[in-house]
């Protein structure tokens, strides 16, 4: 079975094609429960989610602020597994026929197996992997499995990347190239800073791959903005935020699906 | 002149350019850091070859940290290690009062050289913390210190103490409210305001380069004991002995006998309550190859690679990690590690205590009770180095509640009762 990078390709490439930015959504699996999460990543492909990352929890969330600390820490909680992960990609992807990433810090991929993670994340459906803790120069291995099972190697860049770094990484990722568009840890953010188009524009110059723009978006009128310049727009903490406030499950799943459309028309330019 | 306290590794055995010691260490961090990481390498490379840097750290060494430190034979004390010689290195009588000191002024040097203005820094015990926040007072650098709220609790004395000497106290309330997370929230700051902050790590363990960088700051330790006990007892030791947490005051005295084959180097972790209880820290004796803060090296983790929360009534060992090069000198199999539990490590820090009047840290009294199982097993004719890697006062409150001490009537039974336990226990 082998996975879905050329789905996430195709679905990258259509926005492109439409003249806009795709919507890529991330949310934790197993938050606020399994089939919960299921039911909020399934809303945010409804509401005009083109791509969705699916979070796994883990339990030294270091790149993450307080928003998916709180996910992270309910998602352990309730006893979320990897395979609720991989049961989570499977079932957003057999809903919804688009492309499923997930996105971890590496000790759990580590820990568990490259060559068994990345076989049930293909068997899953799913599209790829985000890595943010795991360095170019570590990712030998896991680019080799994640090449054999047809699975996106996703990348991030950040504003202190040097040129030539930028080059280095964009040559072994796959997928598109994740531009953290600020200095900072998960969360939202007042602005998104010029220092994130700037980073679009050195990281283009490098590769052909779609450049999508995450950290700090929360809203349609950022993503407006984001969207000028970038592939794609990555939102994180504003989804998980919406779910938190959220009077039970079904209302977060409701106020996921809405932004997802206040998103979406953000990337259309609509703000 | 060569300098006589900041002693690199000559020979750079270890780690490789790309910070491995054997299969453990390497740099795992988010791309946000590897430009700041990137230059602490580059500056630490040039200082080691720059003249005026060593000189400058010498002087500080000597005249603010009052280095040597003193290596103190405890005869009294090594009646009850089997009759074995036992010197100790003591680093708690440094400035601050434990080895930290060494690694801080370092580093602190450093942060200037790269023009940074802002230090921040993880604390367990708050020894660290407190030698950072001296530092950053000396320097006229910005100091921001995290530290599990269960830590600031545990040793609020050098809560205060870092108070007084200006720097910013964040108690962390995530996770297990402990180092580790102390270490992930300092991590979250870094990425966020590197610019002009450095981090500086306060054990040898982290990203490469600091587990190399801290342990040559260290150096000095091992280096100062050999030759101490060469003129003081005429051979090298049996065994050089430290409490392990993170690793740096171990590594600190372990380096510079490794060349020395017949010196045993043994590392005493934090058993807890009992490894079988699953409450303790003993990331060696009982963890898994895996990544945590940086670095690939043994950690305490469930099947799926979640971290698991350790246990220690040492806050400065109270930690799920450990520095890759003891994890290389373990899998190799030139250091030793060994378990000590919580009721050992206190037994032996009231024994030293009394035989000796020296009150160690409760993490040093770790190494003491191997030290004394140790030399049990060497008999009369064994020789030790242990390194007392801190003094005792931060730890006065956990130790009068642990002993009864602030119950004045209490005191006297509780006191008789463990006297003649102690000199029962000697008598096998």
């Amino acid at each position: 079975m082998s996975g879905n990078i050329e789905l996430l390709d195709r679905t990258l490439a259509a926005a492109k094609a439409e003249g806009r930015s795709a919507l890529i959504a991330y949310l934790p699996a197993g938050f606020p429960t399994v089939d919960g999460g299921i039911e909020a990543i399934k809303a945010a492909f409804d509401g005009g989610a083109d791509v969705v990352e699916v979070g796994l929890p883990h339990s030294d969330p270091v790149l993450d602020g307080p928003v998916i600390q709180t996910a992270d820490d309910i998602a352990l909680r309730g006893g979320v597994k990897i395979a609720d992960v991989m049961r989570t990609v499977r079932a957003a992807h057999e809903a919804t026929g688009k492309p499923v990433l997930v996105m971890t810090y590496w000790n759990p991929i580590d820990r568990y197996g490259v060559e068994r993670f990345t076989a049930e994340l293909a068997e899953a459906g799913g599209a790829g992997c985000i890595l943010p803790d795991l360095p170019v120069q570590e990712s030998a291995r896991w680019r080799e499995h994640a090449a054999k099972h047809d699975l996106a190697t996703v990348f991030v860049v950040a504003p202190s990347s040097k040129d030539e770094r930028l080059a280095t990484i964009t040559a072994a990722g796959s997928g598109f190239v994740y531009a953290a568009s600020l200095m900072g840890v998960t969360g939202t953010r007042a602005s998104v800073g010029a220092q994130a188009q700037n980073l679009v524009e050195r990281t283009r110059a490098t590769t052909d791959l779609p450049v999508c723009v995450g950290l700090g978006v929360s809203d349609a009128r950022q993503a407006a903005e984001v969207a000028g310049f970038a592939d794609g727009v990555i939102v994180g903490s504003a989804f998980v935020q919406r779910m938190l406030d959220a009077a039970d499950e079904a209302a977060g799943v409701a106020a996921v699906r809405a932004l997802a459309s206040e998103l979406a028309e953000g990337v259309r330019g609509h703000a | 002149m060569p300098s006589e306290y900041f002693i690199p590794d000559p020979e750079g055995r270890t780690p490789s350019a790309e910070g491995y010691f054997g299969a453990f260490g390497g740099k795992f961090i988010p791309e946000a850091l590897v430009a700041a990481v990137d230059e602490v390498a580059v500056e630490f490379d040039k200082a080691k070859s720059d003249p005026e840097f060593a000189r400058e750290l010498d002087d500080l060494l000597v005249n603010y940290t009052g280095r040597p430190s003193a290596l103190t034979e405890v005869p009294r004390f090594a009646e009850h290690a089997g009759g074995a010689r036992v010197f100790l290195k003591r680093e708690d009588l440094n400035h601050t009062g434990s080895h930290k000191i060494n690694n801080v002024l370092g580093q602190a040097l450093l942060t200037k050289r790269m023009g940074k203005t802002r230090v921040i820094a993880e604390t367990g015990a708050g020894q660290h913390g407190v030698a950072t926040a001296t530092a950053c007072a000396l320097f006229g650098l910005d100091c921001t210190i995290y530290m599990g709220e269960i830590d600031t609790e545990r040793q609020a004395l050098n809560v205060a103490r870092m108070r007084m000497l200006g720097a910013e106290v964040i108690a962390v309330k995530s996770g297990s409210r402990t180092l580790k997370d102390a270490i992930n929230e300092a991590f979250r700051d870094w990425v966020a305001n590197v610019d002009r902050t450095h981090y500086l790590f306060g054990t040898v363990a982290g990203p490469h380069p600091f587990p190399a960088m801290v342990r040559d700051f260290h150096r000095v330790i091992g280096v100062e004991a050999r030759r101490q006990i060469l003129e003081r007892a005429g051979r090298l030791p049996d065994a050089a002995v430290a409490c392990v947490g993170g690793g740096s005051n171990a590594i600190g005295l372990f380096h510079a006998f490794i060349p020395d084959t017949g010196v045993r180097l043994i590392g005493c972790e934090p058993a807890g309550h009992g490894i079988e209880t699953g409450e303790h820290a003993a990331t060696l004796t009982a963890g898994e190859p895996g990544i945590l803060h940086g670095s690939r090296s043994y950690v305490l983790q469930d099947e799926e690679g979640q971290i698991t929360e350790p246990y220690s009534i040492s806050a400065g060992l109270d930690y799920p990690g450990i520095g890759p090069e003891h994890a290389f000198l373990k899998d190799s199999g030139r250091g030793e590690y060994r378990a000590v539990t919580d009721d050992a490590a206190m037994r032996a820090l009231r024994l030293l205590s009394r035989t000796e009047g020296i009150i160690p840290a409760i993490e040093s009294a770790h190494a003491l009770a191997g030290a004394l199982e140790i030399g049990r097993e060497l008999g009369k004719d064994g020789l030790l180095v242990v390194n007392l890697s801190g003094r005792g006062d931060k730890d006065m409150d956990t130790a009068a509640r642990y002993f009864n001490l602030y119950d004045t009537d209490a005191t006297v039974a509780a006191d008789a009762a463990g006297e003649s336990a102690e000199i029962e226990g000697d008598a096998k």
